[in-house]
């Protein structure tokens, strides 16, 4: 570090009492900083605050305060604010600020504001204002500030009044506008992305700024965006490789560097565009390797930053697909980092590690004895990375080992958060890898003792659900419920009073389920255990209540230590318990009730639920005989408080016309098997919920990688030793010792770690069956969990949701963008059929017809150009006299297009000779766009060549043999409601559908009001703009239905709310209801 | 992604605080004397990472004063530790020899640098632009 840095940094405490440079700060700041500094205790701190606060609170309330004054007030408050006191009396003040000082003030001003208040803060409408004014501004510097704050924090209400403004000064003159416009914009796109959608064009623009400043802004974007969509841009793969390539070949100004490092940030921040790009992707990887080559190898400097380039680059290199040469390259480079004395290097290269493990886990052989010797390393964090490290490479040849590791690193930890982590971590992996009961059990019993009431409730749920629904075997099952059984017991017998909750209530349900099949134990032993805890002051309610449960299940035929129980509890001042110790009576006298209520043995899955409690039929009939009053659901209820209350923004009341009583019941969440039959517990109901989604992370690993490593020249290079076929058992752990031993070492001293490590990294060589890379082929898990029909009803609106309709595979939450997306996403086929229409149809001089470029070069008809050239010849010209613009073109189509429903004809563009228009037609699967090219002259035109780019599908240029040259934009916002279709269903059908649905959206729009009847007015010009089916309209409410081409419904249910049009969408595609109001609010707002 | 940058002294008194994610008022005092205490038990030889809660800490220590980030698990922690010592350069580079620790300031600076918990400009001559202009309107 240099001199000045080390002494500026020396001086920064000290600072406080240098009065050099204090003429701009007034003396009561001076004053505050100054007293800060010498505080010694909490107690002087809260003192001389709350003086400040009441001094503060006196000046801001005076007129005679100056602007000046005010503004040194500000930074008073964010001192105040910062050690945590509030402040906010000076919220409206900083609002103010803003609003009315000189450029100085204001600065401070937006800067508290930024500072107090957060998004959503209802002050901030106040600044809306403020803001617009600003950003109107000659001034540079209030302009900046002004994008600044926006970017911060800004109403998400009040985008739309700022948005022109915004876009407005992507084109400003100087950079560090252009700069903050963009972030502006990147902000609005996080926090409300349907906003921005229309200038995703200007994004492109922003990223081929000839300013880097700008450039590198927009990356933000995009990384964002690729995140969410890799595909749709795919196509500017090569615009970030030729980015990174100029960065690293050090073609950006000299300021940019750090450390003689060229925009190191930038580097690391296209890196991971990269990765995002490639991963998956042969083709798209393919572009990029040579850069990749180039930035590991140019990263040679000595220093940290180059050395976290390098780390995203190995990154980037093992997440896109493969290349031998780059991946030999990347793994010497976390050789390097891990064998690094630099300790800060040595933890990124287990962090890399730990990812690239995940593809190929020899790896971890390499540097085996450099993780033993981490795994004792005295750094808490390396030890740790460490673990996560191993978690990742365990198999069911290594677990003993390495569950051990983590569990004597749980037992010196003293990090809540760390030990909820790993305990979870220690319970998946004995699920998962179990060599045996007894080792299973006994793993459980230490994740319970150590994890304690810490533990996230699925770990025991899964636990008990695993011992509940067994495997094939009955005969395994039943083993392994013995051994807990004895465990359990074993535990009870010892001292009881440190055991966590949560263990307690696993053993006693265990207890109460599996005691009996212990037959060399008598029951009365287990009751008299189970009653033993009830006494303990440290058990808890919940527990009791557990133990109960229990006890209620094995009381049969033991009434008499049962009945002086319950007597003892009978007086409990708890009523659950009382309620409990009732129950426990009644059974354990009525011995056939209890075998009703209580059948042993009997099979999860056939327990039939009766959700609609129709037993219950009688007894309501005779309530609403009696006068009672009917039932209403909760939300019902609600809603029916709110309109009591104030205005009721919220349509739906149930009171579509269809029979809901029906559906409302069914079993949209039934109760879990477990719940009921663990019966009176009535706390388990989570247990199956949570299905056994902590079983698959690492089987998520996707499989670029054969069965033998990534490289067919490390096959030729692997030891000779005899291998076993990877499709038969994996070999003994001594063999497998023998040939992961890569190095001997015949020092003594390091034995210890040999052998340690030849357990922990048993199981990972080639030969052997890879667990990581091919769970499929890994030895046959210990606890395979039964499917669960009622797990995938659950689910199933997911999965038929993607396999039902294509262009939900883009899970992006962008609206119009997965609009379109779709479009674009639909099968060739139609488009090509539909080209090879064009030579025979009649049109005025020829007709292209077109989705997409793409497709345009895979219609064979057209001769292709180059790049995007199609030549299309007319076979006929028939009139001579071209139609002129409004006449009726659509006459011109073919005829098995002719019936579609289109678009009124656009003309796009002219010129004396040519002209262009263009049609939209509605497939029910595919949007069609139909050109027509019409000759204006008398002469013939004998090449008319067609370029189409496709950016986003928004221009056409147009190149004649004429010589001019058109650029054509087809116009974008009618384009993306094009893919919606009507979705024809009765009424019924609505309601079912309905129900069905899960994401919705609620808005209320405006209300086309100019007619005899708004509500039918409305919804005819929705239906006229965005092609909605109008079910049924009923008094002041409205059904409609559509859908997206042939797949996602999205309903929408209208009711007239005074003025307003309370509109509540669902639909099973969670982007679809918000783009569907965005685009009703534009069709009526255009209205 | 940066979910906030701390500037503590040892005596644990915060210099500078900023926040990326919404923490309430009452609860920062608390998470900041947490981070402090991280940081103090760390010996010199151990690495400038530690993990807190959901997030990892990044911190570096000039004399008396630590800069501390949160950051998520997926950021790049060397980075960020050299992000940190490219806003002290900065820093350096302003106040120049005589430093007048003005929190509104570096808070400008910061936001320069920082926007959203994403680094948004690392180039010293740019970071330091706005305030340059300041300086001309000011005098």
């Amino acid at each position: 570090m240099s001199d000045v840095v080390e002494k500026t940094l020396t001086a920064l405490p000290g600072l406080f009492d240098s009065q050099t440079g204090a003429a701009k700060i007034t003396n009561r700041l001076r004053q505050l900083i100054k007293s800060i500094t010498e505080l010694t205790s909490k107690h002087e701190e809260e003192n001389l605050i709350k003086q400040e606060l009441s001094a503060m609170k006196e000046q801001v309330s005076s007129p005679n305060t100056t602007m000046k004054q005010m503004r040194e007030i500000m930074v008073r408050a964010m001192y105040c604010e910062m050690l945590g006191y509030d402040a906010s009396f000076t919220y409206i003040h900083a609002i103010k600020l803003a609003q009315q000082g000189g450029l100085l003030e204001k600065r401070v001003g937006y800067l508290a504001v930024s500072l107090f208040l957060n998004e959503g803060h209802e002050l901030l409408l106040l600044l809306v204002n403020t803001v617009l004014k600003d950003l109107q501004s000659t001034n540079l510097i209030e302009a900046c500030m002004a994008l600044t704050v926006v970017a911060q924090v800004f109403p998400k209400d009040m985008i739309p009044a700022v948005l022109p403004l915004v876009e407005d000064k992507l084109s400003h003159p100087k950079e560090i506008i252009r700069r903050k416009a963009v972030l502006a914009l990147y902000k609005f796109y996080l926090i409300a992305p349907n906003q921005v959608q229309h200038i995703h064009a200007k994004f492109r623009k922003a990223l081929c700024d000839k300013d880097p400043g700008v450039m590198t802004s927009s990356l933000h974007i995009y990384l964002q965006l690729i995140r969410e969509s890799p595909d749709s841009y795919k196509d500017m793969t090569g615009s970030f490789v030729t980015i990174l390539k100029q960065v690293v070949g050090g073609k950006l100004p000299l300021d940019f560097n750090y450390h003689s490092v060229p925009a190191p940030w930038l580097q690391i921040q296209l890196l991971r565009i990269l990765s995002l790009l490639g991963k998956e992707d042969q083709s798209t990887s393919e572009l990029m390797y040579e850069v990749l080559d180039e930035s590991l190898r140019r990263a040679e400097m000595n220093h940290n930053i180059t050395y976290a380039i390098l780390y995203e680059c190995v990154k980037a290199v093992y997440t896109i697909h493969p290349k031998a040469e780059l991946l030999e390259k990347a793994a010497r480079c976390i050789g390097n980092f891990v064998l690094s004395p630099k300790i800060n290097l040595k933890y990124l290269g287990l962090k890399a590690l730990t990812y690239v493990v995940q593809h190929d886990a020899k790896l971890a052989l390499q540097h085996q004895m450099t993780i033993i010797e981490c795994l004792d390393h005295s750094d808490f964090t390396i030890k740790r990375e460490t673990l996560e490290l191993l978690f990742r490479i365990t198999n069911a040849q290594n677990v003993t080992v390495i569950v051990e590791k983590m569990l004597d690193f749980l037992r010196i930890c003293n990090d809540e958060h760390t030990i909820i982590h790993l305990v979870g971590k220690v319970a998946e992996l004995a699920e998962k890898f179990a060599p045996d009961n007894s080792w299973f059990i006994q793993t459980m019993n230490d994740v319970f003792s150590i994890g304690g009431d810490l533990l996230q409730q699925d770990v025991p749920n899964n636990f008990l659900r695993l011992l509940a629904e067994g495997s094939e075997s009955k005969e395994e099952d039943d083993q392994l419920r013995l051994y807990a059984v004895d465990s359990y017991l074993t535990v009870l017998k010892g001292h009881t009073s440190h055991l966590p909750q949560c263990f307690l209530q696993v053993m006693s349900w265990v207890l109460g389920e599996y005691a009996h099949l212990q037959e060399s134990v008598d029951q009365r032993e287990v009751i008299r255990l189970l009653t033993q805890l009830l006494d303990q002051r440290s058990v808890s309610s919940e527990t009791r209540v557990w133990i109960l449960s229990a006890l209620t299940k094995i009381s049969e035929g033991q009434t008499d230590l049962i009945l002086d129980l319950a007597e003892s509890l009978s007086s409990s001042q708890d009523t659950v318990l009382r309620q409990q110790a009732q129950e426990l009576r009644h059974l354990s006298q009525d011995s056939q009730l209890h075998e009703w209520a209580l059948p042993r043995g009997a099979p999860w899955d056939g327990i039939e639920v009766d959700s609609s409690l129709s037993f219950l039929d009688g007894f309501v009939s005779e309530a609403l005989a009696a006068g009672a009053a009917p039932y209403k659901p909760p939300h019902q209820r609600q809603e029916e408080l709110c309109e009591d209350r104030a205005l009721n923004l919220e349509p739906y009341g149930f009171s579509l016309p269809v029979s809901l009583s029906s559906c409302s019941i069914t079993d949209r969440q039934s109760p879990t098997l477990l719940s009921v039959s663990s019966g009176l517990s009535g706390n388990s109901t989570e247990l199956s919920q949570k299905a056994g989604s902590s079983t698959l992370i690492l089987e998520g690993v996707k499989r670029v990688w054969g069965k033998d490593g990534y490289l067919p020249q490390k096959e030729a290079t692997a030891p000779p030793v005899d291998e076993p076929s990877a499709a038969v058992q994996p070999p003994s752990q001594q063999e497998a010792a023998e040939r992961i031993e890569p190095r001997p070492d015949p020092s003594t001293q390091n034995q210890d770690k040999q052998q340690l490590a030849s357990s922990l990294f048993v199981g990972l060589g080639v030969g052997s069956s890879m667990s990581l890379l091919g769970k499929s082929e890994a030895p046959p898990l210990r606890f395979r969990k039964k499917p669960r029909p009622h797990e995938s009803s659950s689910s199933s609106s997911g999965t038929s949701e993607r396999s039902s309709d294509s262009s939900s595979r883009s899970s992006r939450n962008t609206t119009d963008s997965f609009l379109y997306s779709s479009l674009l996403e639909e099968e060739p086929a139609a488009s090509i059929s539909a080209f090879d229409h064009t030579p025979k149809s009649t049109t005025a001089n020829g007709l292209a017809q077109n989705k997409d470029t793409k497709e345009d070069r895979r219609a064979n008809t057209s001769q292709i150009l180059g790049g995007d050239m199609v030549i299309v010849r007319p076979s006929t010209i028939q009139d001579k006299h071209p139609p002129s613009v409004s006449s009726d073109l659509t006459a011109l189509l073919p005829a098995d297009l002719k019936d579609l429903p289109h678009s009124d004809v656009i003309s796009l563009t002219s010129d004396p000779s040519l002209s262009l228009s263009s049609c939209r037609l509605f497939r029910d699967e595919a949007l069609l766009l139909v050109i027509f090219i019409s000759n204006c002259t008398e002469t013939v035109i004998k090449d008319v060549a067609v370029q189409l780019t496709c950016e986003e599908l928004k221009t056409v240029s147009l190149r004649g043999s004429v010589g001019s040259v058109h650029s054509l934009s087809l116009g974008h916002c009618p384009q993306q409601t094009s893919s919606v279709r009507p979705l024809v269903v009765t009424t019924e059908e609505y309601g079912k559908l309905w129900l069905s649905l899960s994401h919705d959206v609620k808005q209320n729009l405006k209300l086309l009001t100019d007619a005899g009847d708004p509500l039918r007015t409305t919804l005819n010009a929705l239906k006229d703009a965005l092609q909605l089916h109008v079910v049924d309209i009923i008094g002041s409410e409205g059904i409609v239905a559509c859908r997206l081409l042939s797949g996602a419904p999205c309903l929408l249910h209208c009711r007239v709310n005074g003025t307003a049009l309370a509109m509540w969408l669902r639909s099973p595609h969670p982007a679809l209801p918000d783009c569907i109001l965005y685009h009703c609010q534009r069709a009526l707002a255009h209205h | 992604m940066i979910k906030f940058l701390l500037m503590v002294n040892k005596q644990g008194q915060t210099r500078l605080s900023k926040y990326y994610e919404q923490v309430e008022l009452g609860k920062r005092a608390a998470l900041e004397a947490d981070v402090v205490r991280g940081c103090l038990a760390r010996r010199k030889e151990e690495c400038s990472f530690v993990e807190y809660k959901d997030y990892k800490l990044v911190y570096r220590q000039y004399a008396a004063l630590f800069v501390v980030v949160g950051i998520t698990e997926n950021e790049n922690e060397l980075s960020i530790y050299e992000l940190v010592h490219n806003f002290v350069e900065v820093l350096d580079k302003y106040f120049s020899r005589v430093i007048m620790f003005n929190l509104d300031k570096v808070h400008i600076i910061l936001d320069e640098m920082i926007l959203n918990g994403h680094i948004v400009e690392t180039n010293k001559n740019r970071i330091l632009a706005l305030l340059a202009l300041d300086k001309m309107a000011e005098s």
